[in-house]
């Protein structure tokens, strides 16, 4: 694998050729806001629409988690137009998201929390419509609960369940707006077959999987 | 393959094609009359079946001997029943609005006494001394038809029809070069995806020819997934061996052994279609392996999607046939690389695919010759909306809008008492956008038709007149896409909903002054966001009647007015007194909520409280008093008289 360099804000930063910019950029300290990216998976979904940046010569920003590294790369993580897709896609995620951080268990944690601290904006947005959900929660699981109106389907929960624990007991239902994750028909999730590894709750970038030891 | 394979092919198909000609003749060129009768869908929505039955009953008790054969849509769905009733010592003759009692009187008439009913009488086919013939009518002058050429013309149910007139010609010339050659003809032919996004075909041929697996797929994309456009739907009804032989050539030209035909199964007249096209063509050894004694195989499937509109996204296509959601995925790598099973994919529209035997047959100067600089060939439309003679129409690219519009399609209908005005066209479906009065100089192509923020998209065009509100045109196209996203990224699941939100509370007359703007900005962003085309181009709609009919969003938000009187919650209506006829009684009779009733002098009146604004008196109401009329804001409308009690 050969080694390239990149320069990333002014930062110059040595990274292996084909990596994508996401993590390269990480991994060294320079943050680009995600939500949907796990490394370990090797086509990435790009369903978050979050993590924007500018790439000398292309027209317009890019997605980061899915753009590969080679050398000589010249990236701006925070160009005017890169902030404002940013704070778009923020936004229309919280137009559905309850924000109730005081009583959420991620509080802290939760990587809304974190990328809004980036923006250098507020959680309670007031431009778009409040277009939550309000769906039941599920907490028949014996170790944790389940928020579907905090998801942000990012579908991590369900690549880790199908393709890293090979279980596959998560999955996305209905389109559109009405998409959500849900085991199969619409199963209460402690009813399930599960094999309680918890590793969706680990990757759950907000408070919608939840431990039940953590909820507040 | 060798100088002897290709003379083996060469013979095999004169063979068949002699079979072919000898059957055609005697069908359509021998002593008896033959008469065609357009069964695609839109005939059969008009009762062609009951036609057909009824010409070959009263051609039976007559004790006429006659060939009644099925073909597909002629592309005038306005007139159908279509039927064409050629005799031996005369032109043929077309017969549009056929009802069963007039295939009596024609079997009759025509066929016995040798009379051709000229009232009847749509046009004759071919220049004569005695009728008027279709090239007198500006809709059949002014179209060039490449694609739709045989479309009406042959049983799209029998290949020997479809050989007699052509057919597989251009496989079989195919078949005598390289697959390199083939290739060069498309791409010199300028020809350009019809499937939206106009990539030049033979570009996309050549990457993926270029791809180094063995094992490569050809996809025919029939999914037409948007609302207002079915002219890949008549095609394959009209003549589906037309597709199979492009989806052969494709194969043949970039190394493919089999092949999906992708369609939706809300289409099963045309699933039926292809799927006895391809038992058809294998049975006489155009399909499967040793293609006409060659070492050429080829196999194709038919594959029925369940009708979803993002599934004719080429990616999310795919991922169906896969078994999985169908949900688009981040190109590169493009299927012509990595495609099916990850296999190099090539995947071609309907129309794309049924321009490739007439550019391979005709050749790639005489295609290139027909069309505009960047946009060679035809461009194919479904006609719809207020638009006198709605249907199919093939026009060389460069066409002005106009000439669609006003000339070949007949222009916009009269109302009950007067013209309606033309108010724009919504073209490219819920991709594309709203072009006024202004651009309708516009050429159509794939170019030009972006500058006033429309697209080509897959050949719908929707005319509008000035009762169609634009707020409310942009709603239901948003309110269509929000429910056809996938759901997987954020700016279309989630920003296609609030931009379908914000519009509802406008069409409801709660928009908010600052509504405009956010529509805008919001529109840009997700064009900008958005992971595939669905969401890229979800708010064309939106963003062109923003730029065209920004005074009618204004309306709504600032008076609560809707200057169409479409949005029901912003009109009210009401019977003029003095114009109402007092004795006549239809208005009451047709309100669904007994909201009309009478006052004095027998004038009648509406009652607001009760009224749904569903229209029905106002439809019923005779053209002659012409008495109902709205209002818009609703609390302009005048006050009701007065009820009275009736007497007993
Ligand atoms: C939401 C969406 C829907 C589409 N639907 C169709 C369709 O119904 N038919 C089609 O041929 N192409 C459709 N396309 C375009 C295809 O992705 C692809 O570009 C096309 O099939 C390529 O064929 P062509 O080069 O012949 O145009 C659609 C694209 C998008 C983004
Ligand atoms: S992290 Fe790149 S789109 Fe979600």
């Amino acid at each position: 694998m050969k080694t390239i360099t990149l320069t990333i804000d002014e930062k110059t930063v040595e990274a292996t050729e084909g990596e994508m910019l996401l993590w390269v950029a990480l991994d060294n300290d320079i943050y680009i806001p995600n939500l949907c990216a796990l490394k370990a998976r090797p086509l990435p979904d790009a369903n978050c629409r979050l993590c924007w940046v500018d790439i000398e010569g292309r027209s317009a920003p890019v997605t980061a988690c899915n753009e590969p590294v080679y050398n000589g790369m010249v990236v701006k993580t925070g160009t005017e137009r890169v902030v404002r897709l940013q704070q778009t896609a923020l936004e229309l995620i919280l137009s559905t998201h309850p924000v109730d951080c005081g009583r959420c268990g991620k509080n802290k944690r939760c990587e809304l929390q974190k990328i809004a601290r980036h923006l250098r904006t507020k959680l309670k947005q007031k431009r778009l419509r409040d277009i939550s959900k309000r769906l039941p929660i599920d907490s028949s699981h014996s170790l944790f609960s389940y928020d579907p109106n905090k998801c942000v389907l990012c579908g991590r929960c369900i690549w880790v369940c199908k393709e890293e624990q090979k279980v596959g007991t998560l999955h996305f239902a209905y389109r559109g707006f009405a998409m959500v994750v849900t085991a199969f028909g619409g199963a209460p999730l402690g009813e399930a077959d599960c094999t309680m590894c918890g590793r969706c709750v680990e990757v759950c970038p907000v408070g919608s999987l939840i431990f039940k030891n953590a909820e507040k | 393959m060798n100088r002897g394979t290709k003379t083996a092919v060469l013979q095999n198909f004169a063979a068949i094609k002699g079979r072919a000609l000898e059957a055609w003749q005697r069908s359509r060129e021998g002593e008896d009359p033959c008469i065609l009768i357009g069964t695609a869908t839109c005939g059969l929505a008009a009762g062609a079946l009951e036609v057909f039955k009824a010409f070959e009953e009263a051609a039976a008790a007559k004790n006429v001997r006659v060939h009644v054969i099925p073909v597909g849509c002629m592309g005038h769905c306005y007139a159908e029943p279509l039927v064409v009733i050629r005799k031996p010592d005369f032109v043929p003759v077309l017969y549009g609005k056929v009802t069963p009692t007039m295939a009596g009187t024609l079997v009759k008439q025509c066929l016995v006494e040798n009379n051709f009913v000229p009232e009847l009488v749509l046009a004759a086919l071919e220049e004569n001394e005695f009728l008027p013939s279709i090239a007198d009518f500006p809709r059949f002058a002014r179209e060039s038809r490449l694609i739709l050429r045989n479309a009406g013309m042959i049983n799209p149910e029998e290949i020997m029809d479809y050989i007699a007139c052509g057919g597989y010609d251009g496989f079989v010339r195919a078949m005598q070069m390289a697959p390199e050659e083939v290739i060069d003809v498309v791409r010199r032919s300028g020809l350009r995806g019809l499937g939206g996004a106009g990539y030049p075909t033979g570009k996309k041929w050549e990457i993926c020819r270029n791809g180094s697996a063995a094992l490569k797929y050809v996809i025919c994309n029939a999914d037409e997934g948007d609302p207002g456009s079915f002219s890949d739907r008549a095609l394959i009804e009209s003549n589906p061996h037309l597709l199979l032989e492009g989806i052969l050539i494709a194969a043949y030209a970039v190394g493919a052994q089999s092949g999906y035909f992708y369609v939706r199964n809300e289409y099963p007249l045309a699933v039926k279609r292809m799927r006895t096209a391809i038992r058809q063509a294998r049975e006489i050894g155009l399909l499967g392996g040793e293609i006409l004694g060659s070492d050429v195989c080829f196999d194709l499937t038919v594959f029925e999607g369940s009708g979803a509109f993002v599934c004719g996204e080429e990616t999310a296509l795919i991922r169906s046939i896969e078994g999985e959601r169908g949900m688009p995925r981040h190109r590169p790598p493009y299927p012509a690389t990595v495609g099916l099973k990850g296999a190099p994919t090539l995947i071609d529209n309907v129309k794309t695919m049924a321009h490739v035997p007439g550019i391979v047959t005709g050749g790639a100067d005489e295609f290139a010759s027909i069309g505009t600089g960047s946009s060679k060939g035809t461009a194919v439309f479904a006609v719809a909306g207020k638009i006198n003679n709605a249907g199919l129409v093939e026009v060389a690219m460069g066409t002005p809008l106009k000439e669609v519009v006003f000339e070949i399609c007949g222009g916009i209908p009269r109302g009950k008492s007067k013209a309606k005005a033309f108010k724009a066209i919504q073209i490219g479906g819920p991709s594309g956008g709203c072009i006024p009065e202004q651009f309708l100089d516009t050429p159509i192509d794939f170019d030009s038709l972006q500058e006033p923020g429309a697209m080509m998209g897959s050949g719908g065009m929707v005319v509008l007149d000035e009762d169609d509100c634009m707020v409310e045109v942009a709603r239901y196209f948003l309110d269509f896409t929000q429910k056809e996203s996938c759901g997987k990224c954020t700016f279309c699941r989630v920003g296609t909903r609030q931009l379908l939100t914000i519009l509802e509370d406008i069409t409801k007359g709660v928009g908010r002054s600052e509504d405009i703007d956010l529509l805008v900005e919001l529109s840009e962003d997700i064009k900008g966001g958005a992971l595939c085309g669905l969401g890229k181009t979800a708010p064309n709609p939106v963003l062109t009647t923003i730029k065209y009919f920004r005074h009618e969003y204004e309306a709504h938000i600032a008076r609560k007015c809707c200057p169409a009187m479409m949005c029901r919650d912003l009109i009210a209506y009401y019977i003029v007194p003095e114009k109402c006829e007092r004795s006549c009684d239809v208005c009451v009779g047709s309100c669904p909520t007994e909201a009309i009733y009478t006052a004095k002098h027998r004038i009648k009146a509406i009652d607001q409280e009760k009224c749904v604004k569903c229209a029905a008196c106002m439809e019923v109401c005779p053209p002659e008093y012409d008495a109902i009329v709205k209002f818009s804001p609703a609390d302009t409308v005048p006050p009701a008289p007065p009820r009275i009690e009736e007497k007993e």
